[in-house]
């Protein structure tokens, strides 16, 4: 093997496609989201499902599809990423079907909007695939994206267009169909903040003014950027969006501090979270309401705050114990709007601790992909736009997982790709379709510099010989 | 930037690992507490959808699980609701009583001795059914108890009692008024609580068992007590001749309140015979019988029929009272059943079941046997002598002078023709003016080889206050629960 002039080891090591460990594993895949449907079928009617061949066809032509995509326009991309998103995509379905038995609702319903979304999604990711050719190009979207993610952000705002639901403004309406720009503006921000932080990071690392024991940037600096970020957090609180604020708080810190390679920033960014959700919680009573029942759910059960959907969680969670009640054994439909923010109370109720764990280690490989990704991408911008898209994933998790289970005060959040919900579907595909992309580039194995080939030692001109 | 991406790596193996903790503290440690949640509606309804086992009489299930529609997936139903409604007691989403409550271990499945069951359920993936429970109630007898009961005019209030003398066998259990217990056991709840409060607010109270739960003064039905503890302690016996006349005055009283009368029956002079005494039902002997035995004899005898003791477990009872430390003008008017002596049905059943029984009182029992959910036995109830309240030979005398109280006494309407009855009346004073006297009576047969001890008691009923005797009333359903034993 020709040895780079790169340095290091993760480097000189050449990677190979593996689209054939990647079908394999999609195989697996798919056997857990069609079998889960069938299990979903036997739970509670009692039957397989009449329409299982369709659906698991179709569910089987969908990954099918994204794996060709990948085959063709990302060979090399991370192998594991589409399966680990196949299976929690299908698992969601599942849990979302059996959801809607338990609500009477036999035919149609959720899952079949969630199976269009998911096709929807798929769409979007072969589509992005195609259109970013290299992930490279985004960067000159950069404030295209800052502009497009805060107009999307407001759009829940402008009268007749936005409503509000359980409390958050962050829906719009159009034509019937409801969506939340927020969860597009979430991957536009990344692409913004890389596009913008790779740009000037010397300048954000290097010029500047100590102060204690920071080295502030100069405001023409790092400016425009803290205005869009602090922009999208006061529309946010204004939405009562408080998960979201949480992880675009979340998102910029961790590329500021990747870009920067600046630990104060953690520390900085830590104070001011402090102080942040300190001024949130005495200003805004929303905030107190959600950390009162944090602190004691039951002592809100039957009262105004209402803690039922939170408690009923715990008590769904508490039932299914290690190995969950079975599809059609639990109860899951006592948990007020289980198939959005509260679907993991749903799995961990029927299926259990053993489920739950293994959808946070999907989880936590998905961004674990996304982040050995950025370590072995050449270029900053690909680096910064896989460790922001991993982060997305990692906090959106954290925050809304540990929200339902009662580690931290319940933020609304979709748990991604499980969740229902179609803004949030969509724009996870995306978000894996930009981590494929990328990875497709890190991996792919550097033109080969031949200087002394016997052909090319009288030219003038060096030979890049492409694989 | 390779530095901060793997600091960032480390930070989010330390989300996920928090997640992870998090959720195992949750489903594995915290579970049980959640469980017990008095909020958990998972739990509850849990226990409200399993296939309970049935109660059964004879080869007749009293309470069952049948599928259900709904959510909840079996109905427990009734099969005969106002007849047993004080023995099953109800089993709905709000809890339960009498044998669903005590049994309910069972019932629902949960007791230990069937947890080979469950782990056989568990690897078959079937849901975890209850086990069974067989009374010792008989059907005929506790339908004739009941018919003979809802006979007498108006509304009628009162219970009957049968025991099978040599076991303590509950043979019948009737308690009046009654109500459909089905009502209560629906699975449309807001219907559960409105029947709920209705009966709770019905002035007749049909919720209480008045066979067991209710105690009333037994009047002369404690006559036998009296007898009994008479002739163990005084070495009186059939033949001999007792303290007689038309009235006896309490030790140190004076006035009205402390002279004791017959009300016209024939209770001879000076002394009468035992077996006069005890046709006509005499006061003045049993009084001064009392008496002569004393405070502390009396206490002793009636403790060891069972007052002042509970004895029953299978569900609640009341205590039948026999006053401590009385005066002898007190012991006196205890003699006849009457001061602060109050007994149960159950209690003047265990009485005649004693004597029946040769003196040996048998501890009384209603739950017969223990079943898996595919009815093999599991446990059998054991026959348990509760005392030996008399001699054998004191039960002996006593025996011959019921027997003659039905044949020419005032318990005439017990008698069965072929068979040897012994039987006494009751009617007691309630001490209260505007309320009648209560109806007692008290029976077993065949005399000499006694299959069922009854009690009767008509707390109230659509008739005259004159007209409330014991034997007329209570007489004829003790021969009709007699004979549904004896022709069995």
């Amino acid at each position: 093997m020709p040895s780079t002039n790169q340095p290091g080891a993760l480097m000189d090591f050449v990677h190979r496609s593996r689209r054939g460990a990647e079908l394999f594993l999609l195989v697996i895949a798919l056997a857990v989201g069609v079998g889960a449907y069938a299990a979903v079928g036997l739970g509670v009617q009692g039957e397989v499902p009449v329409n299982i061949v369709g659906y698991g066809g179709w569910l089987a032509l969908l990954v099918l599809a994204a794996h060709v995509a990948l085959r063709m326009l990302a060979p090399y991309a991370d192998p594991v990423l589409l399966p680990l998103v196949a299976a929690l995509n299908g698992l969601g379905l599942a849990v979302i079907h059996r959801i809607d038995l338990a609500k009477g609702n036999d035919t149609g319903g959720s899952a079949q909007q969630q199976l269009i979304w998911m096709t929807l999604g798929v769409i979007l990711f072969i589509g992005t695939l195609f259109l970013v050719r290299d992930h490279r190009l985004l960067q000159r979207f950069t404030y295209t994206s800052a502009l497009a993610a805060v107009v999307l952000l407001l759009l829940p705002m402008v009268p007749g267009l936005g409503f509000r639901s359980s409390g958050a403004q962050i829906w719009i309406k159009i034509g019937g169909m409801t969506f939340q720009p927020g969860e597009v503006a979430k991957v536009l921000l990344v692409v913004a903040f890389a596009g913008y932080l790779v740009r000037h990071r010397d300048a954000l690392a290097l010029a500047g003014r100590r102060v204690l024991f920071l080295d502030l940037p100069r405001g023409r600096d790092l400016g425009p950027i803290m205005l869009i970020w602090l922009l999208s957090l006061g529309i946010l609180a204004a939405q009562r969006d408080l998960g979201s604020a949480l992880l675009f708080f979340g998102l910029f810190l961790v590329l500021l501090y990747v870009a920067t390679e600046r630990p104060g920033w953690l520390v900085v960014g830590g104070a001011l979270f402090a102080a942040g959700a300190t001024l949130a919680y005495f200003s805004f009573n929303h905030v107190q309401v959600r950390v009162k029942i944090w602190r004691d759910p039951m002592a809100y059960i039957d009262g105004t705050p209402d803690s039922r959907q939170l408690v009923e969680g715990l008590f769904g969670m508490a039932w299914g114990g290690l190995i969950g009640r079975g599809f059609g054994e639990g109860s899951p439909w006592r948990i007020p709007v289980v198939e959005s923010d509260f679907i993991m109370a749903a799995i961990g109720e029927e299926l259990g601790l053993t489920a739950v764990m293994a959808v946070l280690v999907c989880y936590g490989l998905i961004v674990e992909r996304a982040l050995r990704t950025a370590l072995i991408c050449r270029d900053g911008f690909g680096k910064l736009l896989a460790v922001g898209l991993g982060s997305v994933i990692a906090l959106q998790t954290f925050v809304v997982i540990g929200g339902v289970t009662a580690l931290i005060p319940l933020t609304g959040l979709t748990t991604p790709f499980i969740s229902y919900g179609g803004s949030s579907l969509i724009a996870n595909w995306v978000i894996i379709a930009l981590i494929a992309r990328v990875s497709d580039h890190a991996r792919k194995p550097l033109p080969e510099w031949t200087p002394d080939d016997a052909e090319g030692e009288n030219e003038t001109t060096q030979v890049v010989r492409l694989r | 930037m390779n530095k901060p991406i793997r600091m960032i790596a480390l930070f989010c193996l330390a989300l996920f690992l928090m997640l992870l903790v998090n959720v195992t503290w949750l489903q594995v440690f915290k579970a049980g507490e959640l469980a017990d949640s008095p909020h958990n509606q998972r739990v509850i309804a849990d226990t409200f959808s399993r296939e309970r086992g049935a109660i059964m009489v004879g080869r007749r299930p009293v309470a069952e699980s049948v599928p259900a529609d709904d959510q909840y997936k079996f109905q427990r139903e009734y099969p005969f609701p106002r007849l047993y409604a004080h023995l099953t007691g109800r089993f709905n989403y709000f809890g339960q009583t009498q044998l669903e409550k005590t049994q309910n271990d069972l019932l629902a499945g949960q007791d230990s001795r069937l947890f080979v069951n469950r782990v056989i359920d568990l690897l078959s993936n079937k849901s975890p059914k209850g086990g069974a429970v067989q009374l010792t109630v008989n059907h005929a007898a506790q339908k004739a108890a009941f018919d003979g009961l809802s006979a007498l005019p108006g509304d009628v209030k009162g219970a009957v009692v049968a025991i099978e003398p040599a076991s303590g066998k509950i043979l019948a259990s009737v308690s009046l008024p009654t109500y459909d217990v089905n009502q209560l056991a629906s699975h449309r709840f807001g219907e559960v609580i409105a029947a709920q409060e209705k009966l709770e607010a019905d002035k007749s109270q049909p919720l209480i068992n008045r066979a067991m739960g209710m105690r009333l003064p037994p009047g002369s039905v404690f006559k036998l007590v009296t007898a009994a503890a008479a002739m163990e302690s005084e070495g009186y016996n059939a033949d001999s001749r007792v303290p007689g006349g038309n009235s006896y005055r309490l030790p140190g009283t004076s006035g009205p309140g402390g002279l004791i009368t017959n009300e016209g029956r024939d209770c001879g002079g000076n002394r009468v015979s035992f077996r006069q005494a005890m046709e006509n039902s005499c006061n003045t002997t049993f009084s001064a019988l009392a008496v002569e035995v004393g405070a502390e004899e009396m206490l002793e005898r009636a403790e060891r029929f069972g007052f002042n003791q509970t004895y029953l477990e299978d569900i609640p009872q009341a205590t039948s009272v026999f006053p401590e430390g009385m005066g002898s003008a007190q012991t006196g008017q205890s003699g006849i059943g009457q001061f602060e002596v109050a007994s149960t049905p159950l209690q003047m059943a265990m009485v005649a079941a004693g004597i029946a029984n040769g003196g040996q009182v048998m501890k009384p029992y209603l739950v017969d046997e223990l079943r898996t959910p595919s009815l093999a036995v599991l446990d059998k109830t054991d026959p348990e002598q509760f005392s030996q309240a008399v001699s054998a030979s004191t039960a002996r005398e006593l025996t011959d002078l019921l027997v003659s109280t039905v044949d020419n006494g005032t318990a005439r309407p017990a008698a069965i023709p072929g068979v040897k009855v012994a039987g006494k009346t009751g009617t007691a004073q309630s001490g209260v003016d505007d309320v009648p006297p209560y109806a007692w009576f008290v029976s077993f047969a065949p005399a000499d080889n006694p299959e069922v001890a009854v009690a009767v008691m008509i707390q109230s009923a659509d008739i005259p206050r004159g007209e409330v005797a014991g034997g007329r009333l209570g007489g004829p359903i003790a021969k009709a629960v007699m004979e549904a034993v004896i022709s069995r």
